[in-house]
C-alpha cells in the first residue's frame, strides 16, 4: 500500500465491519458463559462485571459433557478412516484399470454428488433399522461413508491419474503387483490428498447434526450436536449456561480447524481448479 | 496354495500362473471395489430407490415393506394410496411456504452471498499479513457447526438478551422484539445467518480462482491503460467465471438442503413460517412416521436436485469449461 487513497480506506472500513459482524457474535458467546443471566439480560454484547467460571466449571466436571464430545470423535475418527480407505482403494482401482463396465460404475458413484442426501433419510432410517444398527455409532458411520465416498472417490482418482505411469511400470517390472504397490507406493505418496480429504470428512461429521438426530435415540450415545440442543433444551432461560456450553465444544474445533485450514481450503477449491 | 509355490520360484511377474494371483490387476479389481459400491449402494441408492417405491403408500413404518403381506392382521402393511401423498403434498400449504422459503435461500444466496463474497475476494485475494488474517476471520462461520451457529444467533436475537434487546433499549421500546418468533420476520432471520455462515466459502473458492490469473494479463490491461474498475469487470470476472458457476452450485445445492441451522433457530416455527424443505421433510415425514409421505417429499428434493444438476453440468458448467 502506497499512500493513503479513500479507496483503501473504503476497503479497511467494510474489511473491519465484516469481521466485527463475525467476531462480536462469537466474542459475545464466550464472555457469556462468564456472565450471570442478569448480567446478560442487561449487557449482552460488554465485558462481564466479575468473572464468573462457574458455568464453565459446571460443564467441565459434567461426565455427559464428556460422553458427548467422546461419541462425536469416535464417529468422526471411524468415518475418516473408513472414507479414506474405501474411497482410496476404488479411486486406485478406476485409476489404475479400465475395465468393462468402468465408466458406467464411476458415473453411478459420482451420482452422490447430485442430490441432497436428506432425499433418502426416510428409507435410510428403515435400512439401518433393519440392519439391527440404530443406536449404534454405526448407525451414523456408514451412511456418513457412503455419502462422502462419491466425493472422496472423485478428488483420489484425480490425484492417482497425476502419478507418473514411469513408477508403476518400474515397479511391475520388479515384480510388485497392483495391491502392493497400492500399499507401497500409491498410498505413501498421497499424503497431502488424504490430508485434505481426512481433514473434510471430519470437519461434516464433526458438525454433523441431521443423521445422528434420526439415528440416535440414547443420550448415551448422543454426539456433542445433540447435546448441545438438548442442554438447550434443558436451561431454556439461562442463556449463560447455553454459551458456556458452546464455547466449550467450539474452541477445540476452531482451533484444529484454523491449524488444519490449509487442508480444508484445498478441499474447497479444488473441486473448482479442477473444474 | 498355487500362490505359495509360484512365489517359492522367485523370479519375474511374467512367470505368475493366471489365477488367484495377488498380484493381478483383476484380483486387485475384486478386493478394492466392492466395498466402496456395495455401501454406497446400500446406504445411498437403494435408499433412494425405495423412497421412489414406497411413495404411493401411506405407511408408518413397520415390516419390511408397505406392499409386504401382514399375516396377524391379514392386510398388507401399509396401504397404497396412489398419488395422494403427492397431491397432499402439493396442496399444503407448509409445503408451500417451506418451497418458497428454499427459493427465497436460493435467490438470497444468489443476489446477495455471492456479490458479497466475490466484492470481498477481490479486496483481500492478494497474499498479504493482514489479507491472510482477514480470510481465516471470514472463514470461521464456515467451520463452526450449523447447529452452534443457529444457537448462537437465536440468543443475538432473543428479544430479552441480546442485539434485539439492544434495539429495543436503544428506542426506549416498551415491548421485547423476537424476531425468531414474529411470522414475517422468522425465516429472514434466517436468511441473514446463511449469509452470514457461507458467504466465506464462496469466498475462498473466488480467492483460488483469482489468484490462479496470470499476472501479466492484468499488467497488460494497465498498461493499456484500464482503469481498476475496468480491470474487474473486463479482466478478473470473465476469467473468474468456472469458478463462479462452481459457486452457484454449490449455492443451489446447498440451498435444498438447509436443515441444521432451521431447528435451534426456529424448528420451523411461528405456525410452520420457516421450514425450508427438509425441515418440513423431517417434521412432517420423519416426526409423524409417515414413511409414504416423507418419501414423497423426499422424491421432489431428489427432482429438484437432479434436474437442477443435470440441467446445470450441461448448461452453464458446459460453456464455462469452453
Amino acid at each position: 500500500m502506497s499512500s493513503f487513497t479513500w479507496r483503501s480506506a473504503l476497503r479497511i472500513c467494510v474489511l473491519l465491519l465484516v469481521s466485527s459482524l463475525i467476531l462480536v457474535p462469537l466474542a459475545a458467546t464466550i464472555l457469556g458463559g462468564f456472565k450471570t443471566d442478569g448480567e446478560l439480560r442487561a449487557e449482552p454484547f460488554g465485558l462481564p462485571e466479575v468473572w464468573r467460571t462457574q458455568f464453565y466449571g459446571e460443564i467441565l466436571i459434567d461426565p455427559q459433557f464428556w460422553r458427548y464430545l467422546w461419541n462425536s470423535l469416535v464417529i468422526s475418527l471411524l468415518t475418516v478412516a473408513l472414507t479414506l480407505i474405501l474411497g482410496s482403494m476404488a479411486a486406485y482401482a478406476f485409476a489404475q484399470a479400465t475395465f468393462f463396465g468402468s465408466r458406467f460404475l464411476f458415473s453411478y458413484l459420482l451420482l452422490g454428488l447430485m442430490f441432497p442426501f436428506a432425499a433418502a433419510i426416510m428409507p435410510l432410517f428403515l435400512t439401518v433399522r433393519d440392519l439391527g444398527i440404530l443406536d449404534t455409532p454405526w448407525g451414523v458411520i456408514l451412511p456418513q461413508v457412503a455419502f462422502g465416498l462419491a466425493f472422496s472417490i472423485m478428488f483420489f482418482r484425480t490425484f492417482f491419474k497425476q502419478m507418473p505411469p514411469e513408477l508403476f511400470e518400474a515397479a511391475r517390472v520388479d515384480g510388485c503387483g497392483y495391491i502392493r504397490f497400492y500399499f507401497y507406493f500409491t498410498l505413501p505418496l498421497s499424503t497431502p490428498i488424504l490430508a485434505t480429504i481426512a481433514v473434510f470428512v471430519f470437519v461434516q461429521s464433526w458438525n454433523n447434526y441431521l443423521l445422528p438426530l434420526i439415528m440416535l435415540n440414547d443420550r448415551a450415545g448422543y454426539t456433542w450436536t445433540l447435546g448441545a440442543m438438548d442442554y438447550r433444551g434443558e436451561y431454556i432461560s439461562s442463556w449463560n449456561r447455553t454459551l458456556a456450553f458452546m464455547t466449550m465444544t467450539l474452541t477445540p474445533a476452531v482451533v484444529f480447524f484454523i491449524a488444519a485450514q490449509k487442508y480444508i481450503v484445498a478441499g474447497l477449491t479444488g473441486g473448482s481448479v479442477k473444474g | 496354495m498355487t500362490l505359495v509355490s509360484t512365489q517359492s520360484t522367485v523370479g519375474s511377474a511374467k512367470r505368475r500362473r493366471k489365477g488367484f494371483d495377488l498380484s493381478s490387476q483383476t484380483t486387485m479389481l475384486l478386493i478394492f471395489l466392492p466395498p466402496a459400491i456395495l455401501l454406497f449402494t446400500v446406504f445411498v441408492m437403494l435408499p433412494m430407490a425405495e423412497a421412489a417405491f414406497f411413495s404411493p403408500y401411506k405407511w408408518s413404518g413397520y415390516g419390511p415393506a408397505p406392499w409386504a403381506f401382514n399375516e396377524a392382521t391379514g392386510k398388507s402393511f401399509g396401504t397404497w394410496t396412489g398419488g395422494a401423498n403427492f397431491e397432499r403434498m402439493f396442496g399444503h400449504s407448509a409445503f408451500q411456504t417451506a418451497l418458497s422459503n428454499t427459493f427465497k435461500v436460493i435467490s438470497v444466496s444468489l443476489l446477495v452471498q455471492l456479490p458479497l463474497a466475490l466484492m470481498l475476494a477481490l479486496m483481500i485475494y492478494r497474499k498479504s499479513y493482514a489479507n491472510t488474517v482477514f480470510r481465516l476471520i471470514f472463514f470461521v462461520p464456515y467451520i463452526l457447526a450449523e447447529v452452534a451457529t443457529g444457537l448462537i444467533w437465536s440468543f443475538v436475537f432473543d428479544g430479552n438478551f441480546g442485539l434485539s434487546r439492544v434495539i429495543t433499549d436503544t428506542f426506549e421500546l416498551q415491548k421485547a422484539f423476537f424476531p425468531l418468533a414474529e411470522k414475517q420476520w422468522a425465516f429472514n432471520t434466517i436468511l441473514a445467518v446463511i449469509v452470514w455462515k457461507y458467504f466465506g466459502f464462496h469466498m475462498m473458492i473466488y480467492i483460488a480462482g483469482l489468484q490462479s490469473i496470470p499476472k501479466d494479463l492484468i499488467e497488460a490491461a494497465r498498461i493499456d491503460g484500464a482503469r481498476p474498475l475496468q480491470i474487474i469487470f473486463f479482466v478478473k470476472l470473465p476469467m473468474l467465471w468456472p469458478a463462479i458457476t462452481i459457486s452457484i452450485f454449490y449455492s443451489v445445492l446447498g440451498a435444498l438442503q438447509v436443515f441444521d441451522l432451521v431447528m435451534p433457530m426456529t424448528a420451523g416455527g411461528p405456525s410452520n413460517s420457516s421450514h425450508t424443505l427438509v425441515s418440513y421433510l423431517y417434521n412432517f415425514g420423519f416426526i409423524r412416521l409417515n414413511v409414504g409421505y416423507g418419501s414423497a417429499v423426499g422424491v421432489f428434493l431428489f427432482a429438484v436436485g437432479v434436474i437442477f444438476a443435470f440441467v446445470y453440468r450441461n448448461t452453464v458448467q458446459r460453456e464455462a469449461a469452453r
